[in-house]
């Protein structure tokens, strides 16, 4: 009977060719990451791995090149999105499925989803031109003249506001992934099964106890799994952040001055690299990005494969 | 002598356009054991569920009539409808747990009624859980996850949730459709002994539980009450040529 089976020519090419198709995938990721290794050999000969990272200098002049400027860049515009991101994101995602009419529910994720596809040029563009000078006039001075007071906390918030600068740039960033974050919530809230809701309705829980007690705590697996994957593309997002940062490798402790990420600074200076260790460099920075998405990409993935064989016990 | 404890009158309840209950009558007496039955589809859980108004949750859920407890209405529009959950407390198909420990799970309802003496929480917990007949069994992990107990065990402590809030009835939805024989048997064991201090109304598929377990039993087919009357009346010489049908094993 299976003779039949292995030997029908139709499912063997069908079997080939998709196989092939998959496999390209694996052999691209591969081919990608060896390609730039190899451009960073220079690089990573001469500055080594700690002490490439622990630079602060990016000078080509000297051909003196160090990560740590554009990682540091790259931490904080990453790290304050989700924290503007995260909060919207959820208020969002328990709007959707628990709180809004359903007549309201396809409006709005649709409109989340649009969101999300906005080219991230654009995005870019809207920023330089709309918001940044919006934030140098008014939400900037008003930070400095309310939070900028504060003690210790004020030193975020020094210096002339110019709107092209870290605050602006995360801003932006967390427009780009509040769509991710909410969508991810959204399904994980889903998953949790309205027999479980019900019963907390059932002992006298009221909407917001039933989200925060039962909701939540059912879906953090899967909601951190979104953040996570938010992180990643919060790290490798350019075009966005490219306008309004300013590409400046330094390390300040002001929220309003400008800097570097990773992804603009390789946008801005692959034309200019005129030395081999400058284009090195580059490369090397590349692979770091490279590396910190994928090990990103496989948190998130874990915690998301974790929260659905949680549910589907 | 049967006390009332819950008079439905002229019930009629719709889904959106769907008329799922016509019409329906019925008395519902203290510390007695009410169970309902009939075919699937028949509007038994959805009758249920009308009690305590879980209906409310979903949008387009109509009701029309009464049911009166406490001399009120509790299908009026001023209903509280969180007093009204804790005292007319649910059990469903499935064990329920939230994902907290045992502990948590049963103090839940407690805590959301603004109780946060510790001394307090854990002598009612402790009575909730030896009234559900499970103290012994988890005394020793009240800080352990509800979900590492065994399906039988989580109905039980989700009994003892329901239990915990001193509710006046009980709603059981099929509490033992998910469960196998010593656990089921355990459970009506349960409902039996609880019945001294709440009334219990039980939707069953089970025909030969509900004989077992209830003291009136309502039949009912296609949204309408065929008949009720007391339960060894019902499963020995029923009024009703469709309750016998039913009962039989001819149809359902």
């Amino acid at each position: 009977m299976t003779r039949g089976l292995k030997k029908n020519p139709v499912d063997f090419l069908f079997g080939t060719l998709t196989g092939i198709a998959s496999l390209s995938v694996v052999v691209l990721i591969g081919g990608i990451f060896f390609a730039l290794l190899i451009e960073s050999i220079p690089a990573i000969e001469r500055f080594g791995i700690i002490r490439f990272i622990t630079t602060v200098d990016w000078d080509p002049v000297a051909e003196v090149f160090g990560a740590a400027s554009t990682l540091y860049g790259t931490a904080v515009t990453t790290v304050l999105s989700l924290l503007f991101a995260i909060p919207v994101a959820i208020g969002i995602a328990i709007f959707i499925t628990e709180i809004a009419p359903s007549f309201l529910k396809g409006p709005i994720g649709t409109a989340i989803e649009l969101l999300a596809a906005i080219p991230s040029i654009i995005y870019g563009m809207w920023g330089l031109f709309t918001l940044a000078p919006i934030m140098e006039e008014y939400i900037e001075p008003f930070l400095q003249g309310s939070l900028g007071r504060v003690p210790l906390l004020g030193i975020l918030f020094q210096g002339t506001p110019m709107g092209i600068d870290l605050f602006t740039a995360s801003v932006i960033l967390s427009i780009m992934i509040i769509p991710f974050t909410a969508s991810v919530a959204r399904d994980s809230f889903n998953l949790t099964p309205s027999i479980v809701k019900e019963s907390a309705y059932a002992v006298g829980a009221t909407k917001w106890e039933v989200v925060k007690d039962v909701v939540l705590p059912y879906s953090k697996l899967g909601v951190f799994g979104g953040v996570v994957l938010s992180l990643g593309r919060a790290l490798g997002e350019t075009m966005a952040v490219a306008f309004v940062l300013g590409n400046n490798h330094q390390i300040t402790s002001s929220l309003f001055d400008a800097a570097a990420t990773i992804t603009v600074s390789l946008a801005n200076e692959f034309t200019e690299a005129d030395t081999d260790i400058y284009l090195s460099s580059l490369y090397y920075l590349a692979l770091l990005l490279f590396v910190m998405s994928f090990i990103t990409l496989a948190i998130a993935k874990l915690f998301l494969l974790r929260a659905e064989r949680r549910y589907s016990r | 002598m049967d006390a009332l404890e819950i008079e439905v009158k002229a019930l009629n309840f719709y889904y959106g356009q769907v008329h799922a209950l016509k019409e329906i009558n019925l008395p519902v007496y203290k510390n007695r054991v009410t169970a309902l039955i009939g075919p699937s589809g028949c509007g038994k859980t959805t009758l249920l569920r009308c009690f305590n108004r879980m209906h409310d949750l979903y949008p387009g859920n109509r009701y029309r009539g009464e049911i009166i407890f406490k001399g009120r209405n509790i299908l009026a529009d001023n209903i509280d409808l969180i007093d009204l959950r804790s005292r007319i407390g649910m059990v469903f198909q499935k064990p329920t747990p939230f994902p907290m420990s045992i502990f948590d799970n049963i103090a839940y309802g407690l805590k959301l009624r603004g109780i946060r003496r510790r001394s307090e929480l854990s002598e009612r917990v402790e009575r909730a859980l030896r009234h559900a007949a499970l103290w012994d069994e988890v005394k020793d992990k009240l800080n352990e996850s509800a979900y590492a107990l065994s399906g039988g065990q989580q109905q039980r402590l989700v009994i003892a949730r329901a239990l915990a809030v001193e509710p006046e009835v009980l709603l059981f939805d099929e509490p033992t459709s998910a469960l196998d024989p010593i656990s089921t048997a355990k459970i009506e064991e349960l409902a039996v002994e609880l019945k001294k201090e709440v009334t219990i109304i039980i939707v069953t598929h089970n025909m030969q539980q509900a004989a077992r377990i209830s003291d009136w039993t309502g039949f009912l087919m296609l949204g309408e009450l065929i008949e009720f009357d007391r339960t060894d009346k019902i499963f020995t010489s029923p009024s009703q040529k469709l309750t016998e049908d039913y009962i039989t094993g001819r149809f359902g």
